[in-house]
């Protein structure tokens, strides 16, 4: 059924040509990916940092970084260097122990999400069936860590904080659900992988952003708005809250919680991608292009041509999606709090449900085109 | 006894002792905001039991209901009311806990025996894994479809009623409104939706 490249399957036949277990093997596999996908993660974070620090800067006509590297491509580097070294403070009247897990609890759902994010037919962490679906869950446990530290700081900025970014992501997941719940009515199926199948059937034009462009942008709002990223980035509104519930944290526990505000970045990015751009699909279709050339789609050299190509889209598109990201974020300013929940609560959520009733009743119509 | 196997039993004890502990620490511990956030703790290792049983619709459905709704609005309604507050002394606390801990215990024994008694059919049926979520989906909307409404009324209720509760509106009669010989301003005219004495 899966064509193309295996990689774990030529891995755990390599390991048990040395004479190990098929257990042992599968065992040993297991960490691989885990470790690339958590490297590449954070190497997206450092290439986002640098492209925020650059584009913030041309949007207010400076230069930027510059001595750090060439074109200072090393600045989020030494950012992370100094975060690393700085002291770690707990306020003495703060609850430690909650002070602590808070950051953690925002940190790792995130990465964790990592999970279902395909950049290619086989290559992913794992191809579970609730695909989509985990992401949605995973993500609704991230209020409760910013809560905790929110409320352990014993700063009424941090509580402030800490309590808007809850309400924040409580009331955009759900028009959030709704969007993902209409791509899936859509490909008949939850996972990741059968999601991106299901567009790469004629090229770019068979890219979900035609058939759900109300969802293309309500999903796109939603996802800014659970990044906590500007326009929506009440909860560390610097004017009104200091710097909402980071207020008090400082090195390392302060990383963690820039860490995962970009990771969360970069993931809804390739989200986006996945669900509304084709994901790995190239704009046109391989299978055209391999008959073209007169080679069959099994082969070799186009199967790792094609696989490459895959990673490279998958990145490239989620990188155009961050570029704006950053593009709006040093370019619109900041919505009130009344005006956010508004848009939430009154915008988005009846939009999002016309827009899934449309789209049942087109898949209803229009079979061939809305999946059957 | 292979990898696979003891992992899974690895992970059992570790879910359930978190789960024991956690739910006891939920009761016992003074802090309310902690049992609000160990409660989180609980839906999670949960959510891990329902995984080792191949259910990941289950154990995600679990962590998006229990975990991302109920236990942040529980958190939410802790961190708005005054906890600088002291509570009131209760009259005979003591007793009271003895009575609860004792029908908790019973409850315990009871549960105990009817877990021990029973002759469980093992190993129970194959799961079905991945297709559990259209099997889900078939079973909601034909055999549990009254079940599924009555639930979503129900609710539906919850959620007017909170909303009677939370905007605490005031209607004028229409005949004050009209009435412009009527010296008071309309404000004094105001009856609340609910009466003052009910919302106390």
């Amino acid at each position: 059924m899966n064509s193309g490249i295996d990689l774990e399957m030529s891995f755990t036949q390599g390991v048990q040509n040395l004479g190990l277990s098929h257990e042992l093997a599968h065992l040993l596999w297991i960490p691989l990916p885990m470790l690339l996908v958590l490297v590449s993660a954070v190497i997206g974070v450092l290439v986002t940092v640098w492209l925020e620090r650059k584009i913030s800067a041309a949007a207010q006509q400076r230069i930027g970084p510059e001595y750090a590297g060439a074109l200072g491509i090393l600045q989020p580097m030494a950012d992370g260097l100094k975060l690393l070294v700085k002291e770690d403070i707990i306020p003495a009247r703060a609850d430690s122990v909650l002070f602590t897990v808070g950051p953690i609890l925002v940190l790792v759902p995130v990465i964790l999400s990592w999970l279902i994010v395909p950049f290619g037919q086989n290559l992913l962490i794992s191809n579970v069936g609730i695909g989509i679906f985990l992401w949605i869950a995973l993500s609704s446990i991230q209020p409760i860590g910013l809560l905790m530290s929110g409320y352990s700081s014993n700063n009424k900025y941090s509580l402030l904080g800490g309590l808007r970014a809850a309400a924040q992501s409580i009331s955009y997941e759900i028009p959030l659900a709704l969007a993902v719940l209409a791509i899936v009515m859509m490909s008949n199926s939850l996972s990741t992988v059968d999601i991106v199948e299901q567009q790469n059937t004629a090229g770019f034009l068979s890219w979900n952003i035609w058939r759900q462009p109300v969802g293309f942008i309500i999903f796109w709002i939603c996802a800014l708005a659970e990044c906590e990223r500007l326009p929506f980035d009440l909860p560390e509104a610097e004017e009104e809250l200091v710097a909402g519930y980071q207020t008090e944290y400082a090195g390392m526990k302060f990383a963690l919680f820039y860490l995962a505000g970009y990771i969360n970045l970069v993931l809804s990015a390739l989200l986006v991608s996945v669900l509304y751009l084709g994901g790995w699909g190239f704009p046109i279709s391989i299978d055209w292009f391999s008959s073209l050339i007169g080679l069959s789609i099994d082969n070799p050299l186009v199967q790792i041509i094609a696989a490459s190509l895959g990673i490279v889209m998958t990145i490239l598109k989620a990188y155009l999606l961050v570029f704006l990201a950053i593009l709006l974020r040093w370019t619109t300013p900041r919505v009130r709090i009344d005006q956010l929940l508004d848009l939430g609560w009154k915008f988005l959520l009846p939009i999002s449900l016309v827009n899934l009733l449309v789209t049942a009743s087109l898949k209803l119509a229009f079979p061939m085109t809305f999946g059957g | 006894m292979n990898i696979a196997y003891s992992t899974e039993l690895i992970c059992f004890l570790i879910l359930s002792a978190v789960i024991v502990s956690g739910s006891l620490a939920v009761v016992l511990l003074e802090n309310i905001v902690y049992s609000a956030f160990l409660l989180g703790g609980v839906f999670m290792a949960v959510a891990g039991l329902y995984l080792l049983l191949n259910a990941s619709f289950v154990a995600a459905a679990q962590i998006l209901v229990y975990v991302g709704a109920v236990n942040v609005l529980i958190l939410f309604a802790i961190m708005l009311v005054n906890n600088k507050e002291k509570l009131k002394p209760i009259k005979g606390l003591r007793t009271r806990k003895l009575i609860s801990g004792g029908v908790c215990g019973g409850l315990l024994i009871l549960l105990l025996r009817v877990s021990i008694t029973t002759k469980w059919n093992l190993p129970g049926p194959a799961s079905i894994g991945e297709e559990a979520t259209e099997r889900i989906g078939e079973h909601l909307f034909t055999d549990y479809l009254l079940p599924f409404e009555l639930a979503s009324i129900l609710l539906l209720m919850a959620m007017i009623g909170a909303i009677v509760l939370a905007r605490r509106d005031v209607s004028i009669p229409k005949a004050d409104i009209n009435d412009l010989k009527n010296k008071k301003t309309l404000s004094d005219k105001k009856i609340p939706l609910l009466s003052e004495n009910s919302i106390k």
